[in-house]
């Protein structure tokens, strides 16, 4: 598509060469050097103040707004410390349990949902369709507060903390995994399962050898993103932690931030920033590995979102 | 062999439900049941001796008065501030959503030629970076001493309080929040328009403003109902922007509200009935957009 609109461009130059000048603002062709402006403006305001916030986890001091050189001490070895402070180190430990328990438990379920929803077509399915998309567009606080009330009132032998925590996530993620695998599943049809089933496979077999392989790169896709979801979640977590003994890193960093912080904080949060992203460059690869005909994965995953 | 096809098909079609089974009984239990419950906790009957509600379970035993206690407030009542600044702070940031996050979309998906890559990598990288990250890292460049300060003062402006109690401060954080939420949706149906639509348009002798507005705009309508939608949900029970870039009651969100009745204290019946009353309001672009994916769904197929 942008090939056509490249050529298109170089063909319609010498052409306009040849009449009187256009003015600039007429010349459908022209750079979009305003378009162009804005998008890069755009890019530099959301990323710099991030990247900013990084370059101060380095600080040689304990400002968060003058440069004192550079130091690793704030992951490591310094009073207060990412390494040394144990309310930090926990944090970071609840978030990376909780997102491994997370994608452990969802990713089967959400891939099971998915073949079990797409292949099967009759009403019910339909229902259960449409019930499994509403937690995508219900406000995570409505999400947060309704499994609170309901953990607090009716399953009190879910305790809140980290089961209770693990159970909302688990909810939220499993709609995820169901519409990355479901996009999959549609895209590669039923012809290679049904193939199999004639050449004698039994049900399971044909799931196991055929289809299960064949959505690889979406389900490890979705387990990453599954993953980066549950690093990141605020809302559903905070509603859910119970004691300070199971806080997770958006947690901290959100009790922390207006309470004389110092670099350690922003130590945490580019940690809680390398483990999504190294999640998402997996995903990335992943889908890079099966990518259909000229599409990026960098699409799929603009998709996905 | 026509009865081993038969076998084939009983097995296939009991496997199917069977395999959407855990998932379905998970989302029933813990996302249909949770929601009921709030409604038996906002129309609870009774209060038990820590002054918190118990939840009516048999809907015969609901009783509204306090649902209706917080209509009222809601309408003519104390929270009726709260929710009109709710209001006017979501519609400020999508108004801004749309000024920055159309330009940038379309730039991306239509204009960005050979740079297209790099740039949908780092238009996506903020969805990646945790919210409260990002939020983070504006406080740390707003406070009184930090950098925005400092350049403000080369200019010879006076430094501003940012952080304390400005509604500006909430609505620009909220608009650079929900941004990268905002911008993919739109990219992505940006991205789906034939160019070769656009290249007839010009042929046919409109111009740049005349293809966008007859052509490109009435094509990303869809896409950009959607990408509003799914700024406006979040953004309208957000709560945790306004405490971490202002923590004064005065820019309180309903959000805020809902937040204090249900964690801290025992009044869970108002946080509950707030909680109701904010999914109504919702209901309606929550609906529309499930409507409109399942229409988009189905002429996918």
């Amino acid at each position: 598509m942008t090939s056509t609109a490249v050529t298109t461009r170089a063909e319609a130059k010498p052409a306009q060469a040849g009449k009187k000048r256009v003015a600039p603002w007429r010349n459908p062709w022209r750079r979009p050097y305003v378009l162009s402006t804005i998008t890069w403006l755009y890019i530099l305001w959301t990323t710099v103040p991030v990247l900013i916030a990084v370059q101060f986890s380095f600080n040689d001091g304990r400002s968060r707004s003058t440069w004192q050189g550079f130091s690793t001490q704030w992951y490591c070895c310094v009073e207060g410390s990412v390494g040394e402070d144990p309310s930090l180190l926990l944090a970071l430990k609840n978030s990376l349990f909780l997102g491994g328990a997370t994608v452990l438990v969802a990713t089967p379920l959400g891939v099971a949902l998915a073949m079990g929803l797409t292949r099967w077509r009759s009403r019910t399915s339909k229902v259960a369709n449409g019930i499994a998309m509403v937690p995508l567009v219900t406000p995570e606080i409505v999400l947060g507060s309704a499994l609170y009330v309901v953990m607090v009132n009716l399953y009190q032998f879910v305790p809140l903390g980290r089961p209770a925590m693990l159970l909302g996530h688990v909810t939220f993620s499993v709609s995820y995994v169901l519409v990355i695998v479901r996009s999959r599943l549609l895209s590669i049809g039923g012809d290679y399962e049904e193939a199999a089933r004639d050449l004698g496979a039994s049900p399971i077999q044909a799931i196991r050898t055929i289809l299960v392989p064949l959505l690889m790169p979406s389900i490890f896709a979705s387990a990453m993103i599954v993953f980066a979801t549950s690093l990141d979640d605020f809302v559903v977590s905070q509603f859910l932690f119970g004691d300070a003994s199971n806080i997770t890193v958006p947690i901290k960093l959100y009790n922390a931030v207006r309470a004389a912080p110092t670099p350690a904080l922003n130590a945490l949060a580019t940690l809680l920033l390398a483990g999504s992203f190294l999640a998402l460059i997996l995903a990335y690869v992943g889908l890079r590995a099966h990518r259909r005909g000229s599409r990026s994965p960098l699409d799929d995953l603009a998709d996905y979102g | 062999m026509g009865e081993q096809e038969d076998r084939h098909d009983r097995a296939t079609r009991r496997l199917w439900p069977a395999l959407a089974l855990p998932g379905t009984f998970w989302l029933i239990a813990l996302f249909l049941v949770p929601i009921y419950a709030v409604m038996a906790v906002a129309f609870s009957a009774s209060i038990n001796i820590f002054g918190e509600p118990v939840p009516a379970w048999n809907p015969l035993d609901w009783r509204y008065a306090t649902f209706f206690d917080v209509v009222q407030a809601s309408v003519t009542g104390p929270y009726q501030e709260v929710w009109i600044r709710t209001g006017v702070y979501c519609v400020v940031a999508l108004v801004i959503c749309v000024v920055v996050g159309f330009p940038v979309a379309y730039y991306t998906a239509r204009l960005a030629g050979k740079r297209r890559g790099l740039i949908l990598a780092l238009i996506l990288a903020p969805w990646w970076i945790n919210y409260i990250t990002r939020m983070l890292a504006w406080i740390n460049l707003l406070q009184d001493d930090g950098y925005v300060n400092k350049t403000l003062g080369i200019f010879g402006i006076a430094p501003v309080d940012w952080l304390s109690g400005n509604s500006y401060t909430v609505v620009l954080a909220l608009a650079y929040g929900y941004l990268p939420f905002f911008i993919i949706p739109l990219f992505a149906s940006l991205d789906r328009i034939d160019q070769r639509l656009l290249e007839a348009s010009r042929d046919l002798g409109s111009g740049s403003v005349r293809t966008f507005l007859r052509v490109t705009l009435p094509l990303s309508k869809m896409g950009l109902i959607t990408a509003l939608v799914i700024t406006a949900l979040p953004m309208a029970g957000d709560y945790y922007t306004n405490t971490l870039v202002s923590g004064s009651p005065k820019t309180n969100m309903i959000g805020n509200q809902i937040e204090l009745f249900l964690l801290q204290g025992p009044l869970k019946h108002y946080g509950a009935s707030l909680v109701l009353l904010l999914s109504l309001v919702l209901m309606f672009f929550m609906a529309y957009y499930l409507i409109l994916t399942q229409r988009a769904g189905r002429d996918a197929q």
